[in-house]
């Protein structure tokens, strides 16, 4: 198990992938403004919610690179004969994506907050829900890429798979920045909890259906 | 490695709806081998995954006794690491120690490469590095799917020399091929006399 998560981490850090999410979250930090005009009063209000759908983003955007280059190049399998369950592979994998991508998208998120004049309360609660948060945008991505290794076109697929799951995360997460945080915080958990829970027995049961 | 067993019985597969072979029955003791043959596409490599438990058999049954080692086409290390860092990964998750890991690779003729990454290996040399795997792993059933491709007439006799050392200590060995292989005495299982009649190309 630490075996496999260190590889999985080793693999996350070399691709420059691990890049690609800080990279883009402070792409459109940098480009909202510019597209919405630069009225501070606007940016402060509608900023959080831009870096929420940043990040839910961001998150997708490492889903064809999580599973399936594993998957043809036979390292599921062999792991697999060493009797060690799918559950377990994909619980490894979650977190060390979660490492991989979790704090990197929380740093980027301080300088993106202040291109959006963000306020320090609401920039506590953002890194607070992204903290709450960015496991299950992991556990969503990781679900999305066990469930499409193998299909051609699967990024588009993945993108259409995350989307209603995505939704809840993205309300409970924007909303608490708003007035009721705190329930919006208590949801923001559970939804989590949730996906994180359901990932490795989901991934996993996905992981040996595509060897059928 | 005494007790080490596979046997198989009745075994079908079917594939995409279409029934590949049946009444597949084989049965391997310790220092048993067989050599399984047939043209491509009979299902040579499904019977490899129905054997390591890697897919279901359609009928009949498959059992085991003792951990698998599989050598398929894929070569399941990573491209960007060196040999030696990229086998040593299975070698820790098969609890094998580095002693034995470089004996490994030393019995197929890859010391001098162990510090070259992977993706710069030759069609044999991966598949060589592959059977470094097998071979450190010491597990007691191999599965070993078209060993000899891309081997040259020296790394053939490596292959033979690893198989038959493992024979000898008591292992197993089940080989795919469409091509001779340097095995002695191997149960010869011709996957075309299972094909159901029914589905023969008509001729």
């Amino acid at each position: 198990m630490l075996l496999l998560g260190a590889r999985d981490l080793r693999q996350a850090w070399q691709s420059a992938g691990l890049w690609l999410p800080v990279a883009f979250l402070l792409l459109v930090a940098s480009l909202y403004p510019f597209a919405v005009g630069p009225d501070a009063a606007l940016l402060r209000r509608s900023g959080g919610g831009m870096l929420w759908i940043a990040a839910l983003l961001a998150s997708l955007l490492p889903v064809d690179r999580l599973v399936a280059p594993d998957r043809d190049a036979g390292v599921l399998d062999q792991i697999a004969l060493r009797g060690i369950g799918e559950e377990m592979v994909v619980l490894a994998r979650l977190v060390a994506h979660w490492l991989g991508f979790g704090p990197a998208l929380m740093i980027a998120t301080l300088p993106a907050a202040a291109l959006l004049k963000l306020d320090g309360d609401r920039v506590m609660m953002l890194e607070l829900g992204l903290l709450i948060g960015t496991p299950a945008l992991a556990a969503l991505g990781l679900l999305v890429a066990t469930l499409t290794a193998g299909l051609r076109s699967s990024g588009a697929l993945a993108g259409l798979l995350a989307l209603p799951l995505a939704v809840p995360l993205l309300i409970f997460g924007a909303g608490t920045l708003g007035d009721g945080s705190g329930a919006a915080l208590k949801f923001l958990g559970a939804a989590s909890l949730l996906l994180v829970a359901i990932t490795p027995f989901a991934g996993g049961a996905a992981i040996r259906a595509s060897r059928e | 490695m005494s007790g080490a067993a596979l046997r198989l019985s009745g075994v079908a597969c079917a594939r995409g709806g279409r029934l590949l072979f049946r009444g597949v029955d084989l049965a391997l003791a310790p220092g048993g081998s067989a050599l399984l043959k047939g043209p491509n596409g009979i299902g040579k490599s499904s019977l490899m995954r129905i054997c390591a438990g890697l897919l279901r058999a359609a009928a009949g049954t498959v059992e085991r006794q003792g951990r698998i080692a599989l050598a398929d086409e894929r070569l399941a290390l990573d491209g960007e690491q060196s040999l030696r860092q990229a086998l040593a990964f299975w070698a820790r998750l098969d609890g094998a120690d580095a002693a034995k890991l470089d004996e490994a690779i030393e019995t197929v003729a890859l010391g001098a490469l162990g510090e070259v990454p992977v993706r710069m290996l030759s069609t044999g040399q991966r598949k060589r590095a592959a059977l470094a795997r097998v071979i450190a792993g010491s597990a007691p059933i191999w599965l070993l799917d078209e060993p000899g491709n891309g081997l040259d007439d020296a790394s053939l006799a490596l292959l033979g020399v690893a198989v038959e050392r493992h024979l000898a200590r008591g292992g197993i060995v089940l080989a795919a091929s469409h091509q001779p292989l340097p095995l002695s005495s191997p149960v010869t299982l011709a996957l075309a006399d299972y094909v159901p009649k029914d589905m023969l190309p008509c001729e």
